[in-house]
C-alpha cells in the first residue's frame, strides 16, 4: 500500500494474466450480470449507512467484540475512509489547479501546503470534533463528519501537490496545441490536465488511504474531557478488545484488517493502477504492464457503456457546444469594444479586505489563548518536545539500520525479492496503530514501558517507507558499477562507500523524509495510551498534546502543536532540504 | 485578392531585469503573411524563430508592437489557425481519431459531423486504420502525420509549422514533405498559406515561395526575398544550390552594418548586444573545435561551409557554433561563406594532446573575454576562489537568464579544459587549477597586460 518502486508491480502483474484471459472468452452477458450485482450491493450500503447515520442517537455506543459484529463494523470504517478519499480528491484537484493558474496566490498556497504538511493532524482531534458534534442535529452524525473530516486532513495535502507540480510540469507544446485548438477550460482539464496528472494522483492515493488508516484506527475512539466518542468501527473495535485484554477478539480483528487491505489492494488498486498506464507520458510502449480482471470486465460490459453513452456523452456534448458558443460571444463582444469587467477591482480589495481582518481576528484570540499557558507549563512542552525529537531520530536511526542491509539484499538478489516482497508489503499495509496495543500488552509483560513502546510504534509505521525505496534504490544501481566493484576486488567497506551508499541515496533521502514526518505524527498516539482501564503516558511533546486533548486544556493544545509543527517545519528546511538538493544534484545516476 | 491575412506590425519581445536594462530578444519587425504563398523562415538558433511564430499565431503577446489578423488586433480576433509542432505535441492517452477530433469538440460541432471530417481527413494523410491506434504505438513519421491530421481538419486559413521535419529521420521528412507539397499544389486543403520555421536550409529552398532569414542577438530580419523556381524543385539544379549557397553565406556573415539603436517608449536604455562589445561565447566543445580544424585541413585547410556541414551530416545550428569558436579563439577564418585555418589552427589540429592543451590555453586567455576575467579573479583573491554568483551576476546584465546558465557552463568547459581553472560543483565556485599556477601566471602576464 505504500508507493512502491514500478518493478515490483510487473513482477506482480504475471500471476493475473491466466484469469484475464478467461474472461475473455466468457458472455458479456456474464460480465453483465456481475456489475447489476456490484450495483444492488452498492445501493444496499447507501441504505445501510443512511438508516445508521440518521437513526436516532444512541445515549452510549457499547463497541461489541463478537467476531459476528466485524463485518458490518468493518464496513463503516470502509465507508468513512471512502468518503474521506473522495472529499481529499476532489479538494486535490480544486486546490492544485487554483494554484497552478492564479499567479497572485500561488506563493501562498503552495507555502500553505508545506506547512499544512508538517501540522500534526491528531491536534485537530478535539477542535473538529467539538464543532462537529455542535453543527450537526444528532451527535453521530457530527462524530461521524468530525472522522471523516480529520482523516481528509490527514490525506490531501500530499495529493494537492501532486496535482499542483502535474499542472506545472505540462510539456509547452501540448500546452501550447490546447491553446491553439481552442480547448475550453473543461476540455483542458479532461483532456489534458487530469490525464497528465493522473499518474501521479494514482500513487499519492494509495499513500494517502493507507495513511487514512491509521489516523481512522486512533480517531474512531477517543475521550475528551468528560465525553466520550465513539464509533463503531474496526479501528474502535480493536481499541476495546486491547483495553479488556481480549486476545481472540485482537486476532478477529487483525485479520479483519488484513483481509480489507488485501482486497482493496485487489479490487481497487489493481485495476486502477492498469487502467492509469494508458496515461504515461512516454513515447515507446513499455513492455510489462499491470493486468487486472476487474479491469477488463468493467472496460467490456456493455451495460456500462451503454449507461455512457446515455448519460455522459449527452451532457459533455452540450457543455462543449456551450463553451464553444460562449467564446464566440465573448470574441463579438471584445471586438465591439466593451471589454471592462465593472467594479471587479473594488470587489477584489473588499474580499481581500475582509479575508485579511477576519484572519488576524481569529489569530489574535488563539494567540490570546496562549495568555493562560505559564512558565512552568512551557518549560515542561520544551522538554518533551527534546524528548520527542531525540526518540523520532532514534526510531529512524533503528529502523535505518535494519533496513539498508536489507533493503539492498531484497534489491540485489532477485529470488530473494520474490519471497520478500509480498510478505513486506503486506506487513506495511496493517496500520501501526492497529498493531500497538498488541505490541503494549506485550511489551508490558516483559517488563517494558511506554518510553520502548513508543519508539516501537514510531518506527512500525515509518520504516517500510524507508525499505521500499532502499528496494528501489537498489535495484536502481546499473549492474556495470556493481561488476566494477567486484571487477577490482572492493572490500566489502569499500563497495559500501563507493557503490552502494552512493547508489541508494536519493531513494534513501526520501524514505527518510517520509519516515521523519510520519514519526512525528505518531508520537501523538504513541506516547500517551490508555490500555486496561489505566492510562500509560511518556515525557513527550505527543504525550502533552494527548493529555491537553484529554483534559480538554486547549492552550497547552494549542502551544504543543504549535512547537510540533515548528520543528517539523525547520527540521524539513535545515535539514532534508538541502540533503534532497545534494541527491538531485551529486548523486544522481543518470543513463 | 491579395488581401494579408496576418500582419505584424513592428513586434518586439523583451524580457525586463530588475535592473534598468532589459534582455532583447526580438528587435521591432514588421511581416506579413498573404494568400497563395509558403514562408519559410530561417536562422540561427537564438534569433527568435519560435517566438516570431508564436507572436503570429497570437499564442503569445507582443512585448510591444501590433499583430492584426485581416486588418483586426489578433487578440480580440477569431483566429483561425493550426500549428504542426516539432514534438507532434499529440496526447498520448488519446487515440489517433480522439486526438483528431479534439478540435473540433472544441469547437462544438455536432458528433456526426465531427465523426465524417476527422475519417475524411485522416483518409487524407494516410492513416486510414490507425484510428483506434494510440500515438506511443506508431513511429514517428505516422505520429506527425497525426499531427499534420489535427492541425488540417480545422481546415486553417494559415498552417504553421514549427520545425516539423527536424525529429524524423531524413528519408521519412523527406516523404512527408514531399506529401504535403502536393496536397498543398492539388488545393486538396483549403490552406491559404503555409509558414514554415526551420533551421534547415535545404529544406527552405525545397518547399518555399519566399524565404526570411534572421540574424541573432537580438532576433531581426536580415533578408526577405522570393523564391522563382519551378517545382518540383531539383536539389542538384544549378539554381538550387546556388540559393542554398548564398543562404550559407548571409548566415556566415558577420553582420555588417547594425540596425539603429531601438528606444522604448519609456525612455529606458534598450541593451543590444551588437551595441555592447560584450563578447558572446559560442557554445561549442574543444573536442568538437578539434574535429571540424581537422576536417579542415583534410579539405586542404580552405572549403565551403556548406560543403563541411554536408560533409558532417550536420544542421547548419549544430555548425555555426563550432566555426564561431573556432574563429574566436583565431584558429579559423571566415569569408564569404568559405573557411579557411590558420597557422596556429594547423598546428593544433597536427599537435598531440598537452601540446593541443597549451595551444588552446593560450588562445583562450588571448581572446575570450569571460575566461581572462574569471583567471584575473582568482587571482586577484587570497584564497584564490571566486563564487559562480560573481560571474552570474556580471553576465545576467547582458544576457537572459538562460543565456547566462549556457555561457557559464561553455566556460567552464573551456576553462577546465585549458586547465585555466578548476570548478567545484558542489560549492559553485572556481577555483585555482594548483598544478599550473605558475604557468597560468606567465601566461596571464604577459599576454594580458601586453
Amino acid at each position: 500500500m505504500i508507493q512502491l518502486p514500478d518493478s515490483f508491480s510487473y513482477i506482480r502483474g504475471r500471476e493475473t494474466l491466466a484469469r484475464a484471459q478467461v474472461l475473455k472468452r466468457s458472455w458479456p452477458f456474464m460480465l453483465d450480470l456481475c456489475v447489476a450485482a456490484i450495483g444492488l450491493a452498492c445501493f444496499y450500503g447507501v441504505v445501510v449507512i443512511a438508516k445508521y447515520w440518521f437513526g436516532h442517537s444512541e445515549p452510549e455506543i457499547v463497541i461489541s467484540q463478537s467476531p459476528r459484529a466485524l463485518p458490518l463494523y468493518a464496513f463503516y470504517s470502509v465507508v468513512r475512509i471512502g468518503l474521506a478519499y473522495l472529499l481529499s480528491l476532489v479538494f486535490a484537484v480544486g486546490y492544485g489547479y487554483l494554484a497552478a493558474y492564479n499567479k497572485r496566490l500561488e506563493a501562498l498556497m503552495i507555502a500553505g501546503l508545506d506547512i499544512l504538511q508538517s501540522i500534526p493532524v491528531l491536534s485537530f482531534l478535539p477542535g473538529v470534533m467539538l464543532a462537529m458534534v455542535a453543527l450537526f442535529p444528532t451527535r453521530q452524525i457530527g462524530v461521524e463528519m468530525g472522522a471523516i473530516l480529520l482523516i481528509f486532513t490527514g490525506q490531501v495535502w500530499n495529493m494537492a501537490f501532486s496535482f499542483y507540480s502535474s499542472i506545472k510540469s505540462i510539456p509547452r507544446e501540448l500546452s501550447e496545441a490546447a491553446n491553439i485548438y481552442r480547448f475550453s477550460r473543461l476540455q483542458r482539464l479532461v483532456q489534458l490536465e487530469l490525464p497528465y496528472a493522473a499518474i501521479g494522483l494514482v500513487w499519492n492515493s494509495m499513500v494517502s488511504v493507507a495513511g487514512g488508516w491509521f489516523f481512522l484506527m486512533a480517531c474512531e475512539m477517543f475521550v475528551l474531557g468528560p465525553r466520550d466518542f465513539r464509533l463503531p468501527g474496526l479501528g474502535s473495535y480493536l481499541q476495546t478488545a486491547a483495553g479488556t485484554g481480549n486476545g481472540v477478539a485482537i486476532a478477529w480483528g487483525l485479520l479483519a484488517m488484513v483481509s480489507i487491505i488485501v482486497a482493496t489492494d485487489q479490487f481497487i488498486w489493481r485495476p486502477i493502477i492498469a487502467w492509469s498506464d494508458k496515461f504515461k507520458f512516454e513515447q515507446v510502449e513499455s513492455k510489462a504492464r499491470i493486468k487486472s480482471p476487474l479491469l477488463h470486465l468493467v472496460q467490456n460490459s456493455t451495460a456500462l457503456r451503454s449507461l455512457g453513452r446515455l448519460t455522459t456523452a449527452p451532457l459533455s456534448e452540450t457543455l462543449y457546444r456551450r463553451y464553444a458558443q460562449e467564446r464566440q460571444q465573448r470574441l463579438a463582444q471584445s471586438s465591439s469594444g466593451s471589454t471592462s469587467r465593472p467594479g471587479s477591482p473594488w470587489l477584489r480589495v473588499l474580499i481581500s479586505v475582509l479575508a485579511v481582518v477576519v484572519v488576524s481576528y481569529a489569530a489574535f484570540h488563539a494567540l490570546g489563548l496562549l495568555r493562560e499557558v505559564r512558565f512552568a507549563q512551557f518549560k515542561e512542552i520544551l522538554k518533551g518536545a527534546l524528548a520527542t525529537f531525540l526518540r523520532v531520530n532514534v526510531s529512524l536511526l533503528l529502523a535505518a539500520a535494519w533496513t539498508i542491509p536489507a533493503g539492498v539484499a531484497i534489491g540485489f538478489h532477485p529470488r530473494l525479492a520474490r519471497i520478500a516482497q509480498p510478505i513486506a508489503q503486506i506487513a506495511a499495509s496493517v496500520p501501526a496503530t492497529a498493531l500497538f496495543p498488541v505490541i503494549l500488552l506485550a511489551l508490558i509483560r516483559v517488563g517494558g514501558g511506554l518510553g520502548i513502546g513508543s519508539i516501537a510504534l514510531m518506527m512500525l509505521g515509518t520504516q517500510w517507507y524507508i525499505l521500499f525505496n532502499v528496494i528501489a534504490g537498489a535495484m536502481a544501481i546499473p549492474s556495470d558499477l556493481r561488476e566494477v566493484a567486484t571487477l577490482f576486488r572492493f572490500t566489502t567497506v569499500q563497495r559500501w562507500k563507493t557503490v552502494i551508499l552512493p547508489g541508494i541515496f536519493p531513494f534513501l533521502i526520501t524514505g527518510m523524509v517520509t519516515a521523519s514526518g510520519g514519526a512525528w505524527n505518531a508520537s501523538i498516539i504513541a506516547e500517551y495510551f490508555r490500555l486496561k482501564n489505566q492510562t500509560l503516558q511518556t515525557v513527550g511533546l505527543g504525550a502533552q498534546i494527548s493529555a491537553a486533548t484529554d483534559s480538554g486544556q486547549f492552550q497547552i493544545l494549542l502551544l504543543a502543536t504549535m512547537v510540533m509543527a515548528l520543528m517539523v517545519v525547520t527540521i524539513n528546511r535545515l535539514v532534508w532540504r538541502p540533503l534532497y538538493r545534494l541527491a538531485g544534484t551529486r548523486y544522481k545516476l543518470e543513463g | 485578392m491579395q488581401t494579408t491575412i496576418i500582419r505584424a506590425e513592428r513586434v518586439e519581445k523583451y524580457y525586463a531585469q530588475p535592473s534598468e536594462n532589459r534582455i532583447q530578444v526580438i528587435s521591432p519587425t514588421d511581416l506579413s503573411i498573404v494568400p497563395g504563398e509558403i514562408v519559410a523562415l530561417l536562422g540561427p538558433s537564438g534569433s527568435g524563430k519560435s517566438t516570431l511564430l508564436r507572436m503570429l499565431t497570437g499564442l503569445s503577446a507582443p512585448s510591444a508592437g501590433q499583430v492584426y489578423w485581416h486588418e483586426q488586433p489578433i487578440a480580440s480576433a477569431d483566429v483561425n489557425v493550426s500549428i504542426v509542432f516539432q514534438s507532434f505535441a499529440l496526447f498520448p492517452w488519446l487515440t489517433v481519431f480522439e486526438n483528431v477530433e479534439a478540435p473540433l469538440k472544441a469547437r462544438g460541432m455536432e458528433p456526426a459531423e465531427r465523426r465524417k471530417r476527422t475519417i475524411k481527413i485522416l483518409d487524407t494523410v494516410g492513416l486510414d486504420g490507425f484510428q483506434a491506434a494510440y500515438p506511443k504505438e506508431l513511429s514517428g513519421g505516422m505520429r506527425q502525420r497525426v499531427g499534420f491530421a489535427r492541425a488540417l481538419v480545422v481546415e486553417p486559413e494559415v498552417l504553421f509549422m514549427d520545425e516539423p521535419f527536424s525529429a524524423l529521420d531524413v528519408l521519412t521528412a523527406e516523404n512527408l514533405r514531399s506529401e504535403l507539397l502536393e496536397l498543398w499544389q492539388k488545393k486538396t486543403i483549403p490552406t491559404q498559406a503555409i509558414f514554415l520555421v526551420t533551421h534547415n536550409i535545404e529544406e527552405a529552398v525545397l518547399l518555399a515561395d519566399r524565404i526570411i532569414v534572421l540574424g541573432r542577438n537580438p532576433g531581426h530580419v536580415r533578408t526577405d526575398f522570393k523564391v522563382a523556381l519551378q517545382h518540383p524543385r531539383d536539389r542538384k539544379a544549378t539554381a538550387f544550390t546556388q540559393l542554398v549557397d548564398y543562404i550559407y553565406k548571409v548566415l556566415t556573415q558577420p553582420d555588417a552594418q547594425p540596425p539603429e539603436l531601438p528606444q522604448t517608449p519609456t525612455g529606458k536604455r534598450v541593451r543590444d548586444q551588437r551595441q555592447m562589445h560584450y563578447q558572446m561565447l559560442p557554445h561549442a566543445r574543444p573536442g568538437g573545435i578539434a574535429g571540424l580544424l581537422e576536417l579542415v585541413l583534410d579539405h586542404h585547410g580552405k572549403d565551403d561551409i556548406y560543403r563541411l556541414a554536408d560533409d558532417l551530416a550536420f544542421e547548419i545550428d549544430d555548425l555555426l557554433p563550432i566555426v564561431d569558436a573556432a574563429q574566436l579563439l583565431g584558429f579559423l577564418t571566415v569569408t564569404e561563406g568559405d573557411a579557411a585555418i590558420t597557422a596556429t589552427g594547423a598546428e593544433y589540429a597536427n599537435s598531440e594532446i598537452l601540446r593541443q592543451k597549451q595551444l588552446f590555453r593560450t588562445a583562450a586567455v588571448t581572446n575570450v573575454l569571460l575566461l581572462r576575467q574569471i583567471v584575473r579573479a582568482i587571482e586577484a583573491k587570497s584564497d584564490r576562489t571566486v563564487p559562480e554568483e560573481f560571474f552570474h551576476d556580471m553576465l545576467d546584465e547582458q544576457f537572459s537568464e538562460e543565456e547566462t546558465l549556457r555561457q557559464l557552463e561553455t566556460a567552464i568547459n573551456w576553462g577546465r579544459y585549458a586547465e585555466l581553472f578548476d570548478f567545484d560543483a558542489s560549492r559553485r565556485r572556481f577555483i585555482q587549477s594548483a598544478k599550473l599556477q605558475q604557468e597560468i601566471d606567465a601566461h596571464s602576464n604577459a599576454e594580458v597586460d601586453a
